[in-house]
């Protein structure tokens, strides 16, 4: 394995350190407490701490000696719409009800793939709405209303 | 005989009939999406888990174990056909199981793994039945300092037989633990990192997290490079083996038992390890080992058996001392805390039928395996030409809507997206996700026993070498953290796993 300065492993550091510090400041605002009591504070510090060293140490090392691995290409607009349908199928169950929000939720992820055409978006988007209704709804008797009150019904 | 009533205790729950009935309906459930392409055991069970919510405890546990052995076998399936496995177990089963299906001997590939499951699950079951007792009265003498080392073991080890670099996989132990710090505090009740949300009180989802990490991450790195698979799937033919494949998988099928039963007691990834051990001994004790790699069949038999036999004794730590031994186990644990059960050494004197219950289920599981399969392969492969385009819209929407349904919590499904995306980073980054995981699952464990040890011995660290239990199994985890990063082995176990690719 060959090895030199690598750019995922300096990313994969960052987002230890990122998120690890993020924790350790949170965990400054609650009570620490004493070693025999323990505050909740304390744990999420311990480990927080432990997260930054750790990123540190991998980020550190990515630039001098790294692990070579090809990071690839980004399929953009993947992320982007499944995080999307993701996020519109948490925020809307419960206001639009459960057919118009999977029907949309997954049209949008159909869409993720850049080959997709259209029309086979809207018929694979119908089939999965008709079947996870009588899956979900019919078979497994899910309490969720199949219209929501935002469709004033 | 003791072993004789329990196993006969749990029969009897077993064989209840809705029991079979649920048992079956969760083998087939979970071949059907275990088979399709790239969807692993873990992302499978992780899927269905919500639909195993609405039973009762035991029939529910039983779905599970049946979804997860028809998931191992659906992956063996795909490996052999169309050379896609689904988790790393199941890659070497492709190796020379997909040669056999060129060389238009797919049937008896088949019929190797689904008998040398079945024989490996069998006597995989009754190890377990036998191990467990006396290991969990071995576990009911472990302290809160022990409890702790013992977590702390579990994780450090899992990190020893993870893939890429043994610092990234302690980051990800790491982060795993923290985001499960998320929620109310047990002790004093403060809401931690909670951004002022009632919904995020209770703490992060832990089937978010699977979802997040294994489903979403894993379709967008298949969204990648999209090409239009050229599925050529073979006929299935002469599903039976001849009399000279019956003769040659015999030794290979027991030997697989036995390295798996002993390997799948390993926490983070033993039935890996099984597998792959299981091939190496096979490909060495051949008189025939330049047919490896070439359509062996002893190739397909060995570890097929090691990977079944692994995935039954890996309850052993689960059932015993409530450590999930990989990451399908840590989603075991979430379900039975959804059923109010503590996994641990408590659960075969509390809940003996639903204990011995599973046990026997396992073995129920591996017969339905065997009577499904083999007839219904022809379903299976018309399973695999399901386009791509319709694949991945259908996961991510029945992740949705089950994560959804179990606790009607919207941010439950906002963090499937965060999970998604971190993981799908993380893992570009050569980071693996079931670290974080198993860390994210035990990690609420170890902050109660640390804690709890610390109240007892007011506040005096010491008590964690002064313990004898807990000083043994800090210095095993010690010195795995010198075998994980020491660069010969290190070097030793990118041999092994170059083989995978």
């Amino acid at each position: 394995m060959e090895r030199r300065r690598s750019f995922p492993d300096v990313l994969a550091g960052g987002i230890f350190v990122l998120i690890g510090g993020a924790f350790v400041v949170g965990a400054l605002g609650y009570e620490l407490g004493t070693p025999t009591r323990m505050g909740p504070g304390a744990f999420p510090l311990l480990v927080g701490a432990a997260v930054v060293a750790l990123g540190l140490a991998i980020a550190g090392k990515g630039l001098i000696a790294g692990e070579v691995i090809s990071f690839g290409p980004i399929p953009w607009r993947a992320v982007a719409v499944i995080v999307l349908a993701v996020l519109f199928f948490g925020f809307t169950i419960r206001r639009l009800g459960f057919v118009p929000t999977t029907a949309v939720t997954a049209l949008l992820t159909t869409l993720a793939s850049a080959r997709v055409r259209l029309l086979t978006a809207v018929a694979v988007a119908a089939g999965l709405t008709v079947a996870s209704t009588l899956i979900f709804v019919v078979g497994l008797q899910l309490r969720i209303p199949l219209w929501g009150p935002w469709l004033g019904l | 005989m003791e072993l004789l009533d329990n196993l006969a205790l749990g029969f009897s729950t077993a064989l209840l009939v809705q029991n079979v009935l649920y048992c079956f309906v969760g083998v087939l459930l979970g071949t059907a999406v275990g088979v399709l392409p790239g969807i692993g055991p873990t992302a499978t069970v992780a899927m269905l888990l919500p639909i195993t919510f609405s039973f009762e405890p035991v029939t529910a546990l039983i779905m599970l174990a049946g979804i997860y052995y028809g998931a191992q076998y659906g992956g063996s399936t795909t490996a052999i056909l169309i050379n896609l496995p689904g988790e790393s177990s199941a890659a070497v089963t492709a190796l020379d199981g997909h040669e056999m299906a060129r060389q238009g001997r797919a049937g008896p590939a088949l019929a190797a793994a689904a008998i040398g499951s079945f024989v490996a699950g069998t006597v995989a079951t009754v190890a377990l039945a036998a191990a467990a007792p006396p290991l969990a009265s071995v576990a009911l003498k472990f302290g809160p300092a022990d409890y702790f080392s013992l977590v702390l073991f579990g994780l450090i080890v899992s990190i020893a037989l993870a893939r890429g670099t043994a610092l990234k996989a302690l980051a990800m132990i790491a982060l795993g633990v923290l985001l499960g710090t998320v929620g109310q505090d047990i002790y004093t009740g403060t809401p931690r990192f909670v951004f002022e949300q009632r919904e995020l009180y209770g703490g992060i989802d832990f089937v978010s997290v699977a979802v997040g990490l294994f489903g979403v991450a894993e379709i967008l790195r298949n969204l990648e490079n999209e090409q239009t698979r050229t599925v050529i799937v073979s006929k299935v033919t002469n599903l039976w083996p001849t009399r000279e494949d019956r003769r040659r998988i015999v030794a290979p099928i027991l030997r697989g038992t036995g390295l798996g039963a002993a390997l799948g007691v390993l926490p983070g990834g033993g039935h890996v390890l099984a597998s792959f051990t299981s091939y190496a001994v096979e490909k060495r004790i051949s008189k025939r080992p330049q047919e490896f790699g070439r359509g062996a069949i002893e190739g397909v038999a060995g570890p097929e058996s090691a990977n079944n036999a692994a995935a039954q004794t890996s309850f052993i730590p689960l059932l015993t001392l409530g450590l999930p031994a990989h990451p399908v186990m840590a989603l075991m644990i979430g379900a039975f805390i959804v059923h109010g059960i503590t996994p641990g050494p408590n659960v075969i004197n509390d809940e003996p039928a639903l204990f011995w219950g599973l046990i026997a289920s396992m073995w129920i599981g591996n017969v339905l395996l065997l009577l499904l399969n083999l007839p219904l392969i022809g379903l299976w492969v018309r399973m695999l030409r399901i386009p791509y385009q319709v694949l991945f819209p259908m996961i991510i929407l029945f992740a949705a809507i089950g994560t959804y349904s179990l606790n009607f919590n919207a941010y439950d499904v906002y963090a499937i997206a965060f999970f998604g995306i971190l993981g799908y980073v993380l893992i570009k980054c050569g980071c693996e996700p079931a670290p974080l995981l198993l860390g994210f699952v035990l990690g609420p464990l170890l902050e109660e026993n640390l804690r709890r040890a610390l109240i007892i011995s007011r506040g005096d660290p010491s008590v964690f070498v002064t313990r004898p239990i807990s000083a043994a199994l800090l210095a095993l985890a010690l010195a795995a953290l010198v075998v994980a990063v020491l660069p010969t082995i290190r070097r030793r176990r990118a041999v092994v796993f170059a083989e995978e690719e």
